[in-house]
């Protein structure tokens, strides 16, 4: 059963082409994981999938995104789809307000305000997300107090609090060291049993530890595409051979 | 030619920044001395609180104090709001670079560059003369927030903009709809900036003089309603200097400057404080 698929999605920056003819399924419950290198429009695609590039002024998309048999561009509510389709980004960005409040804020900007909920769900996500035996007993202190691996954790326990169906992430451990990207690559592999993961990775290794399947880009094209030992085991484009056997890129 | 080995050339420079840097400290503290020394022991609270009269020695500016609270109350209500909503607009809304953006940005810019005398005239041709509000607190008010409309709108979309772009990715990606994203995250995190331009624009509308004489008048009573005439601190301290006769009248002049420089250096270290203290908690 496939969570998303992208059908012949083409994406233009103005004049540039970033995103050519790009057709991929992305299966329910797995860990999905774009490779290629830098400016290749792995992360583009990423955003196609929640429409954050709706915020980017100069983009043209053709083609479709569908998620769970729905257009996203056409038949369906944004703020729906982003609640459905959550995002957590390159470099942590929790917001400026206490632990508790980073949790509760997407469930209150919902209009929701039933104490209890909020409390219950704040506590679920932050142990989904692995960090709450480490907050607990500083929920009301602000989130920028907590390490760089703690705020990305945070941000995850955030996207969590909505429910989503899928999680996308944008190089969610770039910017940590490697004993906080252990700890999230460890929370992933939780996660895959309940979420659909999609993950933009640029160490090919992370996406060797983590991902079920392995889709490789290369100057906007999807190149190959398929389970992940095949593509860096028996890769059948030339290019994806170069890539993950540490050619170039 | 005079050459000067690296050592001296570096301490040579080192001497002239200092020098800069102490004669701006230097002429700052000799005009507060020069005021201060002149007018603090001529202030008193019977000063502060009593009314004014032209002669004899008892007499007060309560009545300027009052329609200098005024005339700040009522610009800034004025102001603020239309400022404020409208460097959201700009910032969160418009299209960046689009006609009506740079539209009204040439406009504020403009606005900005008019000196301010031009504004009192035509505060008092289009306020006074043609709405018929007189010489008023409230054509004068009206008059000020034209004045500091570019000032609120320039900082605070800068404040605006100095919020991390990262902040509205995060709300928009729960699904959080944009006026809630902007209301609950992005203001909250300006709002140091936007306290500081309004305090700011206080200490502007309390400086200045002629816009404020030609619309709101000059009278030396409280002000019963806004439709009546004020005369604020500053406007006060440009009468009392147009006739400096007698020592007494001296002495009440520098007395209201102290007054006006204890309440600026007031003013910048309340921006100092509030925006210290929004920045903690904040974080």
């Amino acid at each position: 059963m496939n969570k998303l698929e992208v059908n012949n999605l083409n994406l233009f920056y103005g004049e540039n082409h970033a995103l050519k003819n790009i057709s991929l399924a992305i299966p329910a419950r797995q860990v999905t994981a774009l490779i290629g290198p830098s400016g290749c429009g792995k992360s583009t695609l990423l955003r196609t999938l929640n429409r954050m590039n709706d915020l980017v002024s100069g983009v043209k998309i053709n083609g479709d995104v569908m998620f769970e048999g729905n257009n996203i561009y056409q038949d369906v509510d944004v703020k729906h789809l982003r609640m459905r389709v959550g995002m957590v980004f390159q470099k942590p960005n929790p917001f400026p307000m206490s632990i508790y409040e980073n949790v509760a804020f997407g469930l209150k900007a919902q209009g929701i305000k039933d104490k209890k909920v909020l409390d219950d769900t704040v506590e679920e996500s932050l142990r989904s997300a692995a960090l709450w035996d480490e907050v607990k007993d500083r929920l009301n202190t602000p989130a920028f107090g907590l390490s760089g691996g703690q705020q990305q954790r945070l941000c995850i326990a955030r996207t969590i609090a909505m429910k989503p169906e899928v999680i996308l992430m944008d190089e969610p451990t770039s910017a940590l060291d490697p004993i906080a990207t252990h700890k999230i690559e460890e929370l992933m592999d939780e996660l895959r049993k309940q979420f659909t993961i999609v993950i933009v990775t640029h160490s090919m290794n992370q996406a060797k530890r983590i991902s079920d399947k392995t889709a490789f880009f290369w100057m906007g094209e999807l190149v190959e595409h398929g389970e992940t030992t095949q593509i860096f085991n028996q890769p059948i484009d030339q290019r994806t051979r170069g890539y993950v056997s540490g050619e170039f890129g | 030619m005079l050459k000067l080995s690296r050592d001296n050339q570096d301490k040579l420079m080192l001497a002239a920044i200092w020098g800069a840097a102490a004669t701006t400290l230097l002429f700052l503290l000799w005009v507060v001395w020069h005021i201060l020394s002149n007018g603090l022991s001529h202030v008193s609270w019977e000063f502060i609180t009593g009314a004014y009269t032209r002669i004899g020695e008892a007499s007060g500016i309560w009545a300027m104090i009052v329609s200098t609270v005024y005339m700040v109350g009522l610009s800034l209500a004025f102001a603020a709001p239309i400022g404020i909503v409208t460097a959201i607009y700009l910032t969160e809304y418009a299209a960046p670079g689009s006609q009506v953006v740079k539209m009204i940005r040439f406009c504020t810019e403009s606005l900005a560059g008019i000196p301010s005398i031009v504004y009192g005239l035509f505060g008092m041709t289009f306020f006074v003369t043609t709405l018929g509000l007189g010489f008023s607190i409230l054509s004068g008010a009206l008059t000020l927030a034209m004045l500091i409309l570019p000032v609120i709108i320039r900082t605070t979309e800068e404040a605006l903009l100095a919020v991390p772009m990262s902040y509205r990715e995060g709300g928009y990606a729960l699904g959080s709809s944009k006026i809630y994203t902007i209301c609950r995250l992005v203001l909250p995190s300006a709002l140091p900036g936007i306290v500081t331009s309004i305090i700011l624009s206080t200490g502007r509308v309390i400086g200045e003089s002629a816009p404020v004489f030609l619309t709101a008048g000059m009278v030396t009573q409280i002000p019963e309603s806004v439709l009546e005439s004020g005369r604020t601190l500053t406007v006060h301290l440009y009468k009392l200097t147009q006739e400096l006769f007698t020592q007494h009248e001296w002495d009440q002049a520098y007395a209201t400057a102290t007054i006006l420089i204890v309440l600026v250096l007031m003013l910048n270290m309340a921006t100092k404080v509030i925006a210290a203290r929004l920045n903690k908690s904040s974080k």
